[in-house]
C-alpha cells in the first residue's frame, strides 16, 4: 500500500509541474489560436539556467535566483514568440513560427551546455528526506506539490477574482469588443504570451531536481503539455489543473503497475477522453473558467 | 478572433496540384528527364552520394505523405513520423526474422503504415487545423517514445542487424548503386500514386474539403469519411518510407520517427510548396542535404539552420520552392506594378 502511495505522491509533484507548463500552453491558444510549439524548448532553456546556476548543489539563494533568472528569460522568449506569430495571420504559419524557435532554440542550448545528461541538485536545506506513513519520500517533492497548491489558488484568484483577470478572460471571449473598449489587447496577448513561458520556464528549474536536463526533454514535456491541454480542454484554466493532476497519476500508477505498458497508458486515456468528451473533460466556454 | 466571421483556422496557403491547365507535353517531357536523370546517378557518382540520395529518395517517400495530408488536404501533420517509424519497424523486423525480399519488406511497412494510420487515425481526423496538428503530435510522440521503451523492438538501442535486400530471390544487394534503384523505382511508383490520387474524383474532393469544408459537406459529400481516408493513405506511404529508409540503413532505432523528422518532414512540404508534388520532394533533398552533409562543413549546426529557414519561408516565401516558378513570380511583380499599394 506504503509503495502506491509513494507514487501517488510522485503523480502530484509530477502533475503540479504539468500544471505550471501546461497552463502557459492552454491560454495562448485559448485566446489566439496559436499552438506554441516552442514551449517545450522554453521549459528546456528553464531548465538549462539551473543547470549554469545551481548544478550538482548548492543552497537555497542559487536557487532561487535560478528560478528568477528562468522567469525573465521564459518571459523575453515568449515576448519574442508572441512578436513573431503576430507577423502573420495564418494560425498554422504561427505554428510553423514557434516550430522553427523550437528547432533554433533546442539547438543553441546544445551547443552550449552538450548533449550529456545533466542532473541538478534539490536546494541543501530541502534536500533530504522525511518519513511519510513508514516510507522515506524526498522533502523536495512535496514542496513541489505545494507549490502546485498554490499556483492553482493563485491562478484562480488572479483570472477569476481580478481586473487583470477580466480582462484576459474578456480578451479570450470577444477580442475585437474589448479592443473597441479601447483596450490595447496586443499588450494583453503579449502579456499572456509572456507569463505563460515564464510559467513553463519555471516549470523547468523545478521539475530539475527530479527530471534533470538533456537534449530531447522538450519534445517529451511539449508532449505531456499537449495531453494535458488536449484532456482537460484548450484555453480553460480548470481543465488545465485536472489534466496535469490525472496524467501525473496515469504516469505515476502506470509506471509503478504496469511498467510495461506505462507509455501506451498516456495514449489510452488521451484517445479515451477524446472518444467520450471530444472537446476535452472542462472545455472553455465562451471565456476562460478557472 | 477578430470577428466572428473568421473561420478559427484558415487554410495553409497551396498552390494548386491541378495543372490541367499546363502543356501536358512539357510537363510529361520533364518527368522523364528527371527520372532518366535520377536513373543515371549511380554511373557517375561515388557509393557516398549515392546513399545519400537514397536516403533523400525514402525521405521524399514520407514527405509526400505529409504533403497529401498538408498541402492537399489542408490538414498540417506533425505525426506521420510514426507510421514511417512502423514502416521502418516493420521492415527491418521482416528483414531479420522472415525474409531479404525487398518487396515484401516494402509491402509489410506499406501495410503495417496504414494498420497504424487506421488504429490511431479516427482520434485525429475529428480536429481540424491547429487542434490536428496537436492530436497528431501526441500520437507522434507517444508512438515514439513506445519505440523506445518497448523492448520487443530494441528500445532505445533500436534494431540492427538486418540482413542486406535482395529481388526476385536473387543475390544480396550490398552494392549502394543497387539499393538506389530500388528506392528509386519504389519511389517513383509511389509518387505517381499519389499523384493519380491528387488529380482523381477523390483528390478534388480532398481539396475542396481543404477550401471549404461546409459547402463540401451541403454538397452530399461526407469530408469525415474522405479524411480518414485521407489519413490512413498517408500512412501508407508513410510506412512505405520508413521500409525504404530501413532497407538503405539496415537499422532502425527511435531517432528514426521522433518529432525531429516529423518537423523535418513538414518543413520539406513548407519550403517545397503545400499542394505540390514535385516541391514538397525537393524541399525533402534540400532538407537532408542540409542536415547530413552540410551539417559537418558548419559545425554540426545543421538544425539551427533549418530552423532559421523555417522561420524564414514562413514569413518570406508561405508558398515555398513551388510557388517560386519564373511565372508567378512575373505574375506577381506585375500585379504589384498595377496595384502598387
Amino acid at each position: 500500500m506504503t509503495t502506491y502511495l509513494v507514487s501517488v505522491l510522485n503523480g502530484l509533484a509530477m502533475g503540479s509541474l504539468l500544471f505550471a507548463i501546461a497552463l502557459g500552453l492552454s491560454l495562448v491558444f485559448g485566446m489566439m489560436d496559436v499552438l506554441n510549439l516552442a514551449h517545450g524548448a522554453v521549459y528546456l532553456v528553464g531548465a538549462y539556467v539551473a543547470v549554469a546556476l545551481v548544478g550538482d548543489g548548492a543552497g537555497v539563494a542559487p536557487f532561487v535566483l535560478s528560478v528568477l533568472a528562468a522567469a525573465v528569460a521564459g518571459a523575453l522568449l515568449g515576448g519574442l514568440l508572441a512578436t513573431l506569430t503576430r507577423a502573420t495571420p495564418h494560425h498554422l504559419d504561427q505554428a510553423l513560427l514557434t516550430l522553427g524557435v523550437a528547432l533554433v532554440v533546442a539547438e543553441v542550448l546544445s551547443a552550449a551546455f552538450g548533449n550529456d545528461v545533466h542532473s541538478i541538485a534539490a536546494p541543501a536545506p530541502v534536500g533530504g528526506g522525511v518519513t511519510v506513513l513508514g516510507e522515506t519520500y524526498p522533502v523536495y517533492r512535496l514542496l513541489v506539490i505545494g507549490f502546485g497548491a498554490v499556483l492553482a489558488v493563485a491562478v484562480y484568484v488572479l483570472v477569476e477574482r481580478s481586473p487583470l483577470g477580466s480582462l484576459i478572460r474578456a480578451t479570450v471571449a470577444d477580442r475585437a469588443m474589448v479592443a473597441a473598449l479601447g483596450v490595447n489587447t496586443g499588450r494583453v496577448l503579449v502579456g499572456v504570451f509572456a507569463a505563460g513561458a515564464a510559467l513553463a520556464a519555471v516549470g523547468g528549474v523545478l521539475a530539475g531536481p527530479i527530471l534533470g536536463a538533456q537534449p530531447g526533454l522538450d519534445e517529451k514535456v511539449l508532449l505531456l503539455a499537449l495531453v494535458v491541454v488536449v484532456i482537460g480542454g484548450l484555453g480553460s484554466v480548470r481543465g488545465a489543473l485536472l489534466g496535469a493532476v490525472l496524467i501525473g497519476q496515469v504516469q505515476a500508477l502506470g509506471t509503478a503497475l504496469l511498467p510495461e505498458y506505462a507509455p501506451f497508458l498516456v495514449f489510452a486515456a488521451m484517445a479515451l477522453v477524446l472518444l467520450l468528451r471530444p472537446a476535452g473533460l472542462l472545455p472553455a466556454r465562451s471565456a476562460v473558467h478557472a | 478572433m477578430l470577428d466572428g466571421t473568421t473561420p478559427a483556422v484558415e487554410p495553409l496557403r497551396t498552390g494548386t496540384a491541378d495543372g490541367a491547365d499546363r502543356p501536358g507535353r512539357r510537363r510529361a517531357v520533364v518527368t522523364v528527364a528527371v527520372v532518366a536523370l535520377l536513373a543515371a546517378t549511380p554511373l557517375f557518382l561515388g557509393p557516398y552520394p549515392v546513399t545519400a540520395m537514397t536516403r533523400m529518395l525514402a525521405f521524399a517517400v514520407l514527405v509526400l505523405g505529409v504533403d497529401l495530408l498538408t498541402g492537399v488536404t489542408g490538414l498540417p501533420s506533425l505525426g506521420q513520423a510514426a507510421y514511417f517509424g512502423v514502416g521502418a519497424y516493420t521492415a527491418v523486423l521482416i528483414g531479420i526474422h522472415l525474409t531479404p525480399d525487398a518487396m515484401v519488406q516494402a509491402l509489410g511497412g506499406l501495410v503495417m503504415g496504414l494498420v497504424a494510420a487506421a488504429v490511431t487515425g479516427w482520434v485525429a481526423v475529428r480536429a481540424r487545423g491547429i487542434v490536428f496538428l496537436m492530436l497528431t503530435l501526441a500520437i507522434g510522440e507517444s508512438v515514439h517514445q513506445l519505440a523506445g521503451t518497448w523492448s520487443t523492438v530494441g528500445g532505445s538501442n533500436g534494431l540492427a542487424g538486418m540482413p542486406p535486400i535482395s529481388l526476385f530471390g536473387g543475390p544480396p544487394l550490398t552494392a549502394a548503386g543497387f539499393v538506389y534503384w530500388w528506392v528509386l523505382a519504389v519511389a517513383v511508383l509511389v509518387f505517381a500514386g499519389v499523384a493519380l490520387v491528387v488529380r482523381s474524383p477523390y483528390g478534388r474532393t480532398l481539396r475542396g474539403i481543404r477550401d471549404n469544408e461546409a459547402r463540401m459537406r451541403a454538397l452530399g459529400y461526407r469530408p469525415a469519411l474522405a479524411r480518414y481516408g485521407v489519413f490512413c493513405l498517408a500512412g501508407a506511404v508513410a510506412g512505405a518510407g520508413g521500409a525504404l529508409w530501413a532497407q538503405q540503413a539496415r537499422f532502425v532505432s527511435p531517432g528514426d520517427m521522433g518529432f525531429e523528422v516529423a518537423a523535418l518532414a513538414l518543413l520539406s512540404v513548407v519550403v517545397g510548396g503545400p499542394g505540390s508534388l514535385w516541391g514538397p520532394c525537393l524541399g525533402a533533398a534540400l532538407v537532408l542535404l542540409v542536415r547530413d552533409n552540410l551539417s559537418p562543413s558548419i559545425g554540426g549546426h545543421g538544425p539551427l539552420v533549418l530552423g532559421t529557414v523555417f522561420i524564414a519561408v514562413v514569413l518570406l516565401a508561405p508558398r515555398g520552392l513551388a510557388g517560386l516558378t519564373g511565372a508567378r513570380i512575373l505574375a506577381a511583380a506585375r500585379r504589384r506594378k498595377e496595384n502598387p499599394s
